[in-house]
């Protein structure tokens, strides 16, 4: 890897912005030290790429929509019933479910960062990490839904978790009417990572057959 | 501190802007970032608050018109050359020289292992409860110039005790490396109207997750 590295480097950069460079200079630095296992690199990026996603949490959501007695797992000790799944680690050790009622809407926000359950969502996407939701979600989350294309009765309380300290949150949707005796796996399909944060709703079978995702 | 990450509440940044099919990674640079930021971290040479203080220490112009993983970037740089394993030189193409002997190196075949039993900041501590929940609580008006997790927006108002999460190290005097010392983290409800004026929507509350060296009673 350190002889690709040092190959990559004899070939013309004017293309390559300053950043690329930056980041090549300090890989090539780090491996070159020895500090960093290249092949590392690649495993942890493919952990993320391949294993770590939303998928994760929708399996989580379908069990809790089926069974009881996850449901209740997930209500005393959210970490030790997801991990029976087996999603367990980095930035989600210590998980809190919120469950959305026709009275209650949760939304999740980190306004200092990017905090964000790992296990059960995969890495966090650009407009969690930006600007316009850190500062938004918690003073107008009305506001931000509506650019979700999410619309609730203004009766309904919303709840924004702005998760600024080591505790990480899944928001557990609603469950879609028209899907009694769905298998775990057509509710899973069901369930967006949007719905998840709190920034959408979970899918009615219709609209994720029309989208291709349940048959 | 009172950096420019603290933006709860702030105007001006305009619409949230989804992208479809919207990939974990931008570009390869990004990758890169990510992971020399774990690979480096898992050194145990300083410890995630440590390097969350040297993300929103970047000067707040630069803070501001930076990508997410562009901060990362800048936050191990400065991390790095804090403890003597890169120089600006060698950033500027000087041959890389070890100064420091670094023993714990993430090896690829633990990267799964590592991931997977991630690190609770959560401890076993025997400490005596200061609140309980349904108690009042007010938010210090504190201004430290260092790493904490008390967003400026919550800070002076008054909320109650939701919820009791145990204790937690203590990311305040962790990112100074003055030790753990966990304290008792407690889910606090501040309803809208308390935290944004008369006008906000009555129906809408926000919780956060503080620790108790953050509250006094109301």
């Amino acid at each position: 890897m350190s002889e690709d590295n040092d190959h990559h480097h004899d070939h013309d950069h004017s293309h390559l912005t300053e950043t690329e460079l930056r980041v090549r200079a300090l890989e090539s630095i780090l491996v070159e030290k020895g500090y960093v296992d290249p092949e590392a690199l690649n495993r942890l990026v493919d952990t993320y790429e391949k294993k770590v996603g939303p998928q994760n949490g929708a399996m989580v959501v379908a069990r809790a929509w089926s069974n009881p007695d996850f449901l209740e797992f997930l209500r005393k000790d959210a970490s030790g019933a997801i991990a029976t799944l087996g999603f367990t680690g980095r930035q989600g050790e210590d998980m809190i479910v919120k469950e959305n009622t026709p009275e209650i809407h949760n939304m999740v926000v980190c306004t200092l960062c990017s905090c964000y359950p790992w296990p059960v969502l995969g890495l966090p996407p650009v407009w969690y990490k930006s600007a316009p939701y850190r500062s938004r979600a918690v003073s107008d989350p009305r506001g931000v839904l509506d650019e979700f294309d999410v619309s609730l009765p203004s009766e309904t309380e919303i709840r924004v978790w702005d998760s600024t300290a080591e505790l990480r949150y899944l928001v557990l949707p609603m469950r879609p009417e028209g899907t009694e005796g769905f298998s775990e796996e057509q509710l899973a399909a069901l369930v967006t990572r949007n719905s998840m944060i709190g920034t959408g709703l979970a899918l009615s079978p219709e609209d994720a057959r029309s989208q291709g995702l349940l048959s | 501190m009172n950096g420019p990450h603290d933006y709860g509440g702030l105007h001006g940044y305009g619409p949230v802007l989804q992208e479809a099919d919207e990939p974990n990674f931008h570009a390869d640079w990004e990758e890169t970032v990510f992971g020399l930021t774990l690979a480096m971290g898992a050194t145990g040479l300083w410890n995630i608050d440590a390097s969350r203080f040297a993300r929103e220490s970047i000067p707040p112009a630069q803070y501001i018109s930076s990508s997410y993983y562009q901060i990362w970037l800048e936050g191990l740089i400065k991390i790095l050359r804090k403890h003597d394993l890169v120089s600006a030189q060698e950033l500027a193409g000087a041959p890389p020289e070890v100064r420091v002997k670094v023993n714990r190196i993430l090896a690829a075949r633990d990267v799964e292992k590592v991931l997977a039993s991630g690190g609770s900041a959560k401890r076993d501590a025997d400490i005596q409860l200061g609140f309980a929940i349904g108690d009042r609580v007010r938010v210090l008006n504190r201004h430290p110039e260092t790493h904490t997790r008390m967003p400026h927006y919550v800070r002076g108002h008054i909320g109650v005790i939701a919820d009791i999460h145990g204790a937690f190290v203590f990311p305040d005097t962790n990112a100074r490396g003055e030790g753990e010392q966990p304290g008792i983290c407690y889910g606090i409800r501040f309803e809208a109207t308390e935290l944004w004026g008369e006008d906000a929507d009555p129906h809408h509350a926000v919780y956060l997750d503080l620790w108790e060296a953050y509250l006094e009673p109301a």
